[in-house]
């Protein structure tokens, strides 16, 4: 693998750049893998490239039944932040942040994080009461975050609403200056290319359809590519978790919910940050090429579609315009589905199973992209060690079983409502 | 929009309907002290690609509990009955 800098773009650039080899080799799959990591996902490919560069396993295959960037790490927002409340998620995703900061040097890959900043809006005196509450605990664990009033609020994103008819007056905002946003397909090409420079096999349209079991223990997959061993099987598929771990005998507390994203006709710059609406579920940013991109809640009822339903179209822009009514005229470019592993806490899973050789990662409801690093980092020690790191003791699958749920949201155990 | 045929209403936007989630969960006795039983059907989910029955409430119509059988990739409706029918 050549290493990208200015002097191979001056190189290719003087040779017409004809010369630009493939990013990550198109891998057949071997008879047998010391780890076989199911999902071409962000979190499958950063669980292959941290088992190599951080463990020194590069006997590691990565099954993808689509192609690279197809799945959730191609259709998500690219939000990035740390700003959670509860133990266990606060810790977990600055460890994350920290990654993000040193990604593009590690991957050599240009992933374009841009901390440009992410605010959430406060619309009563008793809502900033609960940010100042987070933002305290964000600061004792060392994350950087701010509590804005109203007039630094208008100071920040003078193009929010703040006539006297807003349906939701401001109030104030929790900001964390750290946060921002990444270049999605950025992410999985990058993970892509390191693992595969690090001799990992990254096969697609490759779809693994059951396990091998000798005894109890898995020792290997099915695929539409035929039958591959496995010393251990790492499932990294969220919105499809269900589906594959039933196939191992697994029984999960996760259901599969629709969510929508959408991208505006591309105009100037106008948002420089990103924006969180703390009436309603919205959120939004500017992408690079102009576009506003937002999303809003779950579509409400379990679904594998890919394909949203036009009335919580209605919903997000009816919040879009509550809170930013200057974008009511912009043209709607394209909106598009994912399907989300919905848990009843809202928190993600990366845990050992019942089932010997299996390890699970998944559960990421709508916050998978941000943590794509360090779930990565976390499940390649878990399938390297067969333990589980203490960053992750939290995320058990136990945890349901025992009440040590970590639930942000506090919305019950409904997946459709988190 | 889902179209769900309410057996009392007619033909109806899904938008007028609460979600209620799986119908096939069972809810053990109300005094088994099985913690296990309880783990299921507080959270364990088969969570099917393809036909789910689940609860829809017709909150703005007769606000019956309805149990729709929907398929969740293509979202056909294969039928839609009293939830009180069918626990009978």
């Amino acid at each position: 693998m050549s290493r990208y800098s200015v002097f191979s773009l001056l190189r290719h650039a003087a040779t017409g750049n004809r010369g630009w080899q493939r990013a990550w080799r198109a891998a057949s799959p071997k008879a047998s893998y010391d780890v076989v990591i199911i999902g071409g996902g962000g979190h499958g490919l950063a669980t292959a490239f941290y088992l190599a560069e951080n463990h020194g396993i590069r006997n590691v295959a990565v099954l993808e039944k689509g192609y690279i960037g197809g799945g959730n790490v191609g259709r998500n927002t690219t939000v990035i932040r740390s700003n959670y409340l509860l133990d266990g998620n606060t810790q977990f995703y600055e460890f994350s942040m920290k990654l993000w900061e040193g990604m593009s040097a590690a991957l050599n890959f240009n992933v374009m994080f841009s901390q440009r900043g992410q605010l959430v809006t406060a619309h009563s005196a008793d809502q900033l009461d609960t940010f100042s509450h987070r933002a305290n605990v964000m600061r004792s664990n060392g994350i950087d975050a701010e509590i804005l009033d109203r007039d630094a609020v208008r100071k920040l994103v003078p193009y929010l609403d703040f006539s006297d008819t807003a349906r939701f007056p401001i109030h104030g905002a929790i900001f964390q200056g750290r946060a921002g946003t990444a270049r999605h397909d950025a992410v999985a090409w990058g993970y892509a290319r390191g693992a595969s420079g690090h001799g990992v096999d990254i096969i697609e349209g490759c779809e693994v359809t059951d396990f091998v079991r000798q005894g109890d223990r898995i020792v290997g997959v099915e695929t539409t590519r035929g039958r591959i061993g496995a010393g251990r099987v790492g499932l990294a598929v969220a919105g499809h978790t269900s589906v594959l771990a039933q196939k191992a005998g697994l029984e999960l507390p996760i259901e599969s919910h629709l969510l929508q994203a959408f991208v505006t006709e591309p105009v100037k710059p106008l948002v420089d940050h990103v924006v969180a609406y703390g009436a309603d579920h919205f959120y939004l940013s500017q992408s690079d090429k102009g576009g506003l991109v937002f999303g809003g809640n779950l579509d409400g009822y379990n679904s594998y579609s890919q394909r949203g339903n036009t009335g919580v179209l209605r919903e997000v822009c009816e919040a879009a315009i509550a809170l930013m009514p200057n974008i009511s005229r912009l043209r709607l470019l394209r909106h598009w589905g994912g399907i989300m592993d919905m848990t009843p806490d809202a928190s993600p899973i990366i845990s050992l199973t019942p089932v010997d050789g299996l390890y699970l990662n998944g559960g990421w409801c709508y916050g998978g992209f941000k943590a794509t690093p360090a779930s990565g980092w976390c499940f390649a020690e878990m399938l390297a060690t067969g333990e589980t790191p203490a960053l992750i003791r939290g995320y058990g699958l136990g945890r349901f079983r025992s009440g040590h749920m970590i639930d942000e949201a506090g919305a019950g155990p409904f997946a459709w409502l988190q | 929009m889902l179209r769900i045929d309410c057996p009392c209403c007619g033909v109806r936007d899904h938008s007028e309907f609460r979600y209620g989630g799986d119908a096939t969960a069972e809810r053990p006795a109300h005094d088994n002290p099985d913690l296990d039983a309880w783990y299921r059907y507080v959270y364990v989910r088969a969570n099917p690609k393809g036909l789910h029955r689940e609860f829809w409430q017709h909150v703005l119509g007769c606000r019956q509990w309805l149990v729709v059988e929907r398929d969740t990739v293509t979202h056909s409706i294969h039928s839609v009955n009293f939830s009180r029918r069918q626990r009978a």
